[in-house]
């Protein structure tokens, strides 16, 4: 086809768009561009009505409580990606984090080697999850509908339903909850955690074979398959990956609340599919990125941060998290559509 | 195999090219049985492919043609029947280990990735790393190098509207997809390259292209499975036809014994080859 050919053919497309599809083809593209708009508006708007929202103390705050829902979270983007889901990631963390504490507390075994045994269980956790989806072909959501009743209740029948305190935990396990300032500002290790995970696997599924996999699995297992993709290796590896992400997460936890308890964030599960969905990673498989989810995490902290900063009932932060939600997969929805 | 079940089944070989057919097959299949259930895909099926010859496959619609193809690309494993490379026995379990052994195939639901840009999906589960650390320990991409290469794959099969590599394949036209997945077997074919209707959704400049790409595979000393149901098509770039009727073969034959009107006399039954030929 000669050039002037093809540049009529750009013409012609061109003209065609209207702004609004324009900007359907922009988060086509860039589907974490809606969510980060989002946080930019709920960030002003909470400026303006609350006066301290914005302070360094604030922020610092608001960033220790997304940690441990940001951290599930990656491993729920993995599973999403591939079109699964992960129901099971917050029992796995919980199981995990009684686990470490049991192990370690009263100077009972050297903490390194209880907090690897708990992060190991979880990875293992993980792989039972992959394991089941992969060669019992079950579908996710009931493999882990399965393991999250599975999991609470070896938590809860372990644990005995009690909690342990910081004070009989070693140094290492309260580590993550520990920090530094920057001024005002106070950031904890386990942000700085966080944040490594983000980069390490934000890398992975970008920079490296493996991350293509994934989102090729996620997409159209049966042509990734036919193209040569290990497919089923794959699925078990992000559930395992997915599983020991959880484990740091347990880690992260007990940091963060200063004890290791059973029933320490009772909505983690749906709090991370949350975050998955509000940054734009579609649950259909195969569109997504790290960073939107990181985005979702905090755009939920921050309603919930800074209605409560208004004084609003905490009912109304649960029933904007959900308006959120439905307006997320709406717009994912909208958003494919400019396939055909 | 009796010598009456050859010559039934072999409706000679192209005249000028017979030192071709004295070679041992580089793909073959006996006896290739499969079934879904209830349903017969392949019911004994025998297929010989030569080194350097064009084997064209062609039958209705159900006929097995693409199960055949399958089973001979590790997309399928058969229930019984062999096949050999070259004299020695295969099993491939998983299409990537007909890939690794040379056998390069466009399946005709295409397989590819629509969310991944036409660089990725050219380079799919052979993804090329940086040189040095990076690449070694880091494990990262060499994105750049891929889709320079995945630029002159394309253009080698003369499709120009086809222009930035990072494009998303979703985005691409029917037909545009399928040169993307023709030149993905045609850049990294070391043996056999199969194709499962790949001119089906091409225009008429297009197709011509990608039958000029498999006579330019023969030449270069490869073997070609072409599955088509365009009898020009097949009738100007095949040396043999394999003809593909109930889930069996009902016969080989070339263009210069049997014209078109024939070959699909044989595919619809309405003709046997043991009369015909
Ligand atoms: N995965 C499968 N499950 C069940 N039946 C199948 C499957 N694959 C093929 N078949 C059956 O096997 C038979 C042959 O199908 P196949 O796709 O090989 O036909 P074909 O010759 O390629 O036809 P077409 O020209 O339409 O592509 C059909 O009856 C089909 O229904
Ligand atoms: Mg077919």
């Amino acid at each position: 086809m000669s050039a002037d050919v093809s540049s009529a053919a750009a013409e012609f497309a061109r003209r065609q768009q209207s702004p609004v599809q324009r900007l359907q083809h922009q988060l086509h593209g860039k589907p974490w561009l809606s969510p980060l708009f989002l946080l930019l508006v709920a960030f002003i708007a909470f400026f303006i009505s609350t006066p301290t929202f914005l302070t360094a103390n604030s922020m610092g705050i608001l960033l220790q409580q997304t940690a441990v829902v940001a951290a599930l979270a990656v491993g729920q983007t993995l599973v999403i990606l591939t079109a699964g889901i992960d129901l099971s990631c917050g029992a796995i963390m919980v199981l995990s984090m009684m686990v470490m504490a049991s192990l370690s507390k009263d100077d009972g075994m050297p903490s390194l080697i209880g907090l690897l045994l708990g992060v190991l269980l979880a990875t293992g956790a993980g792989l039972l999850n992959g394991f089941l989806v992969t060669r019992i072909n079950l579908p996710p959501f009931i493999v882990t509908l399965g393991t999250l009743s599975i999991f609470t209740a070896i938590a809860l029948l372990y644990s005995g339903g009690s909690s342990i305190q910081a004070d009989r935990l070693p140094d290492l396990l309260n580590f993550l909850g520990k920090g530094f300032g920057i001024g005002q500002f106070r950031l904890t290790w386990g942000i700085v955690v966080v944040i490594l995970i983000y980069a390490v696997m934000a890398y992975v599924l970008s920079q490296t074979a493996w991350g293509r996999y994934v989102y090729a699995v996620g997409d159209d297992a049966e042509s990734a398959r036919l193209s040569g993709v290990p497919s089923k290796r794959i699925l078990l590896a992000v559930y395992t990956v997915a599983g020991l992400i959880y484990g740091i997460a347990a880690w992260i936890l007990i940091g963060r609340a200063g004890a290791a308890t059973p029933n320490a964030i009772p909505d983690a599960n749906l709090a991370s599919i949350t975050a998955v969905v509000i940054g734009g990673t579609s649950l259909f498989g195969g569109r997504g990125r790290l960073i939107g989810t990181l985005i979702g995490a905090l755009i939920v902290q921050t309603f919930a941060f800074g209605l409560s900063q208004l004084g609003v009932d905490q009912q109304w932060r649960v029933l904007a998290t959900g308006i959120l939600v439905i307006v997320a997969v709406a717009i994912d929805q909208w958003i494919r559509k400019v396939k055909s | 195999m009796t010598v009456t079940d050859l010559e039934v089944a072999y409706g000679g070989v192209p005249s000028g090219k017979e030192h071709i057919y004295e070679q041992e097959p580089v793909l073959s299949a006996r006896n290739l049985v499969i079934t879904f259930g209830r349903v017969v895909g392949l019911d004994g099926v025998d297929l010989d492919l030569y080194p350097g010859e064009v084997l064209a496959v062609i039958g209705d619609n159900g006929a097995g043609k693409s199960t055949l193809i399958k089973c001979l690309t590790g997309a399928y494993v058969p229930d019984s029947g062999t096949i050999t490379m070259n004299g020695e026995p295969v099993h491939f379990k998983r299409p990537q280990d007909a890939r690794e052994a040379g056998i390069e195939t466009v399946y005709q639901q295409l397989a590819v990735i629509p969310a991944l840009d036409i660089a990725s999906n050219l380079y799919l589960a052979r993804e090329e790393r940086r040189k040095g650390p990076l690449g070694s320990v880091f494990r990262m991409l060499d994105k750049k190098g891929m889709e320079k290469r995945a630029g002159e794959s394309v253009q080698n099969l003369g499709i120009q509207t086809i222009q930035n590599m990072g494009q998303a394949v979703e985005t691409l036209s029917g037909g545009q997809r399928q040169a993307v997945a023709v030149a993905r077997a045609a850049a990294f074919g070391s043996k056999v390259v199969v194709l499962d209707e790949p001119t089906a959704a091409l225009g008429v400049k297009e197709s011509g292209m990608v039958l000029d790409m498999v006579k330019q595979l023969r030449d270069k000393g490869l073997s070609v499975i072409l599955i088509s149901h365009n009898m020009p098509h097949v009738w100007e770039v095949a040396d043999r036809i394999h003809i593909q009727r109930l889930g069996g073969r009902a016969g080989v034959v070339t263009p210069e014994t049997h014209d078109m009107g024939e070959g699909v006399a044989i595919m619809t039954g309405a003709k046997k080859l043991a009369d015909g030929s």
